[in-house]
């Protein structure tokens, strides 16, 4: 449409004066193949100038079958391929198939194999709150922040490797408790790193939270307001940005959250700043988790007491025949499983990650499937996206926080 | 002796050696393999969708037009600033009368609210 | 007296000169970024990681040069050369230091120094963005193209504010040669008399030469690497050059108009006053890069037209006032 001038006043019209039609826009496909979306996400983007009219996510490009692969692993054994789901939550997903399994079998795990279980879920939690952390600031263009926040994750890297043997995927639970306990000195070398946590996250702040830039980029950005975003099924601090109090460990406590004091940070606006306060919180919630846990953590056994589930310890195995024959039977056929069907939901950190695990009571899974928090929080984001520049479209996909090994699996 | 300016052209040619320079060295070394896979302009691994020089909804146009009008008029500020000390009072007034017509222009652009990115 | 071969000389030297700072500023500011980002930074290449620029130079040389399926080729092959060559034609008129005596013979420490030198430095200085532009528009990807809009976009926001505040510096030294303009600093440099003017000029020289937080036109989060997506080998080489040059003209610029050039106490020689004064300018450069984060475009115009020109304008006014009235 040409420029629209009147006679006497020179009114010019703005809304006029954008020029429609389809030849105007671009489609334009970010991703999978882009520094900024996080791993293999396509977006279809309809642009009109930087402004989108119309985001379309398109996922599949990680596809690994992980669940059907879970299938033809015994019960024991699905746990490391579970692992490889969320990368940046590995323990998350172990603790979900793990309890669902576990209450499939009816078992109860010792006292202190369930407050370990809840240190290392927590501690990944602020892994994965630090690297989204990082990374979204490097989207907004702070290389800084990234090698801050990275700098204080290979802390918590460095406490898995010390009492699992892994630094990425631990597969540091069984079922029936924990894979070993945690060596000597574990508790204080986790000490000392939780005292680096609330100066170093202070700091990081202190760059951020006074950058004019860094506000303006964020506020007001992005925005889905709490009944779109439960429509969509978005969970984690992605609602709770939006100012619903849903957190899968207060609402259907597991693994003994309820035990614990922690509170649920909660936005007011459902913007990209709100998801980066609400995360930010998050951070120094499970850190107060982590000295709880670490403050009471009992002794004793950190697996059931059940030979037809657990491995015998390998003294025994030297030893004893009924235990080698156990050792032998565990390790080449499992155990099986009473038929049944369970679901188990925990709050993974990016959400509300959900375990249906059905035994037809062989020595392997009938069928794993899980609700991925990701996948869901990734079909929100044209809500979020539309009407805004190619800009904030970084800002958004950052803040929503998508691991796409958990939406594709 | 030589007049400043062709100093300046002097350089430039140097510049435009050095450039050639740069340019034509690798020639001698780089390989040249190109398929058409590797000249298909980069769009995030996928096949590009239309054409990449498509008709655009540049949404800065109107910034641009002012920006036309403005420059101009700062360039009829350069030679005053640098003999304002000479000219003192006359050239001063003059120039307030000619940067208060520019100023009404911005407020003016300003408040019909065509400096909002559209 | 100045004759050709003379300023042949200069210019060969002056070339080779900000090639290697050009070299010196990308190991430079690599190893600056590795101890801001509490790492080390390059250590492979040579004692310290000093050779990574030679490194990188094999490496441009010997890459593939692609030209892509539907480029312009003439566009596409013109872009990199308009580029550097616009960033170093400004240096031209750049003095660095005040003409020294060598065996009776006056040498000046520049290879011009004519009447309206600050004209020809800030006219190629804003001329790079041709190189930019062409270069994302002849790619034909689009992503290139978004950089290139962004880039003219990032033009007309900072390029008025630039030239209102250059004139109060013209106004109080009454001339358009470099040389003139610094001996006016005499006394004091113009960064006490023009604050505001300096804290314009300095934004928008970091907009002209797109640094962080004005990095839009290249934004690698955003636009993948903007107008140079399609560039590889020593074309894209081409436009580092032409980015840390320009950084380098833009700093020196700086340093002429507004801290005094070469002017500071006996104990150091002009030149290094020069060059300490260039450093520093060139380390803040870096250090916001550490610090700041990306501005958002349609930002970036408020950012220019609202309050930068408004402000330019005001010191515009209050400058002429004092040098009409109190001078």
């Amino acid at each position: 449409m040409p420029q629209v001038v009147r006679s006497g006043d020179y009114d010019l019209d703005l809304e006029e004066l954008q020029i429609e039609g389809e030849g105007d826009r671009m489609t334009l496909s970010v991703g999978p193949h882009h520094p900024s979306t996080h791993g293999v996400l396509r977006v279809v983007l309809e642009i009109e100038g930087e402004r989108i009219v119309k985001a379309t996510p398109e996922v599949g490009f990680l596809h690994t079958g992980i669940e059907k692969t879970a299938e033809n692993l015994t019960w024991q054994q699905a746990i490391t391929v579970i692992d490889r789901m969320d990368y940046l939550a590995p323990l998350s997903n172990n603790l979900g198939y793990v309890l669902a399994v576990e209450k499939l079998l009816g078992l109860e795990v010792p006292p202190r194999a369930r407050i370990l279980r809840l240190l290392f879920t927590e501690l990944q939690r602020m892994a994965s709150h630090l690297l989204w952390l990082g990374t979204t600031a490097l989207d907004i263009g702070s290389q800084s922040v990234l090698m801050y926040a990275f700098d204080l994750r290979e802390g918590i890297l460095d406490l898995f490797e010390e009492a699992s043997g892994a630094r990425m995927n631990p597969s540091y639970f069984r079922v029936g408790g924990i894979a070993r306990d945690i060596p000597d000195g574990f508790e204080d070398m986790c000490r000392r790193f939780l005292d680096r946590v609330p100066e170093r996250i202070r700091e990081i702040r202190n760059i951020l939270d006074e950058n004019p830039i860094w506000l303006d980029r964020l506020k007001g950005v992005g925005v889905i307001s709490a009944e779109d975003a439960i429509a969509w099924g978005v969970t984690g601090p992605n609602l709770r940005a939006c100012g619903v109090p849903y957190d899968v460990r207060k609402a259907f406590p597991y693994a003994g959250y309820d035990e614990f004091e922690f509170d649920v940070p909660v936005g007011e606006n459902g913007d990209c700043y709100d998801r980066y306060l609400v995360r930010m919180e998050e951070l120094m919630e499970s850190y107060r988790l982590c000295r709880q846990a670490l403050a009471r953590l009992p002794r004793g056994p950190v697996v059931v007491d059940d030979r037809k589930i657990v491995l015998p310890p390998k003294h025994e195995v030297r030893q004893s025949m009924e235990a080698l024959i156990h050792h032998f039977k565990l390790v080449s056929y499992g155990f099986d499983v009473p038929a049944g069907e369970v679901y188990q939901a925990l709050e993974s950190p990016r959400g509300e990650i959900g375990f249906y695990v059905v035994s037809n009571g062989k020595n392997k899974p009938w069928r794993v499937r899980v609700r991925g928090p990701a996948f869901y929080n990734v079909f929100a984001m044209p809500v979020m996206m539309q009407g805004s520049l190619l800009a904030d479209m970084v800002a958004i996909i950052a803040t929503v926080d998508p691991v796409f090994g958990e939406v594709d699996r | 002796m030589v007049s400043a300016y062709t100093d300046v052209l002097i350089f430039f040619l140097v510049g435009a050696a050095f450039v050639a320079l740069n340019l034509t060295i690798g020639r001698l070394f780089r390989p040249h393999n190109p398929y058409p896979e590797k000249l298909t302009p980069y769009e995030c691994g996928e096949i590009p969708v239309g054409e990449g020089q498509a008709p655009f909804n540049i949404r800065y146009y109107i910034f641009a037009l002012l920006f036309v009008v403005f420059d101009v008029e700062v360039v009829f500020l350069f030679p005053w600033a640098v003999v304002l000390r000479e000219l003192g009072m006359y050239a001063f007034v003059l120039m307030v009368i000619f940067l208060f017509m520019l100023v009404d222009g911005l407020v003016y652009a300003w408040k019909k609210g065509v400096l909002r990115w559209v | 007296m100045d004759t050709v071969g003379l300023v042949l000389a200069r210019s060969l030297i002056l070339a080779v000169a900000l090639a290697s700072l050009f070299a010196g500023m990308t190991v430079i500011e690599r190893k600056m970024l590795g101890y801001f980002h509490l790492r080390l930074g390059p250590t492979r290449t040579g004692p310290w990681g000093l050779l990574q620029p030679v490194a990188d130079g094999i490496k441009a040389i010997v890459k593939e040069d692609i030209i892509p399926r539907d480029a312009d080729r003439l566009v596409f092959r013109l872009a990199p050369i308009i580029s550097v060559f616009t960033a170093l034609a400004a240096w031209a008129v750049i003095p660095v230091g005040p003409p020294v005596n060598i065996g009776g013979l006056t040498i000046p420490l520049g290879v011009a120094d004519p009447p309206g030198g600050v004209l020809v430095a800030v006219a190629f200085a804003a001329l790079s963005v041709y190189g930019v532009t062409l270069a994302g528009w002849a790619s034909q990807s689009k992503y290139s193209l978004l950089g290139s809009l962004r880039a003219s976009a990032q033009l007309i926001s900072y390029e008025l504010a630039m030239g209102l505040s250059l004139l109060g510096v013209l106004m109080l030294a009454g001339s358009l040669r470099l040389t003139e303009i610094v001996a006016a600093q005499e006394r004091l440099p113009f960064i006490l008399l023009q604050p505001l003017g300096f804290v314009i000029y300095f934004l928008a020289a970091l907009a002209e030469s797109a640094r962080v937080p004005f990095d839009l036109p290249e934004a690698e989060t955003e636009l993948v690497s903007g107008y140079s997506t399609e560039y590889s080998g020593m074309r894209f080489a081409m436009f580092m050059m032409a980015e840390y040059i320009h950084m380098i003209t833009a700093s020196s610029l700086v340093t002429l108009l507004y801290l005094g050039g070469w002017n500071g106490p006996v104990f150091l020689p002009p030149v290094v006053w020069f060059l300490v004064k260039l450093g520093f300018l060139l380390f803040v450069f870096i250090w916001l890069r550490a610090t700041m984060v990306r501005l958002r475009y349609d930002r970036l115009m408020d950012l220019g037209w609202k309050v930068l020109l408004p402000l330019a304008i005001l010191n515009l006014v209050a400058t002429a006032v004092i040098t009409v009235f109190v001078a």
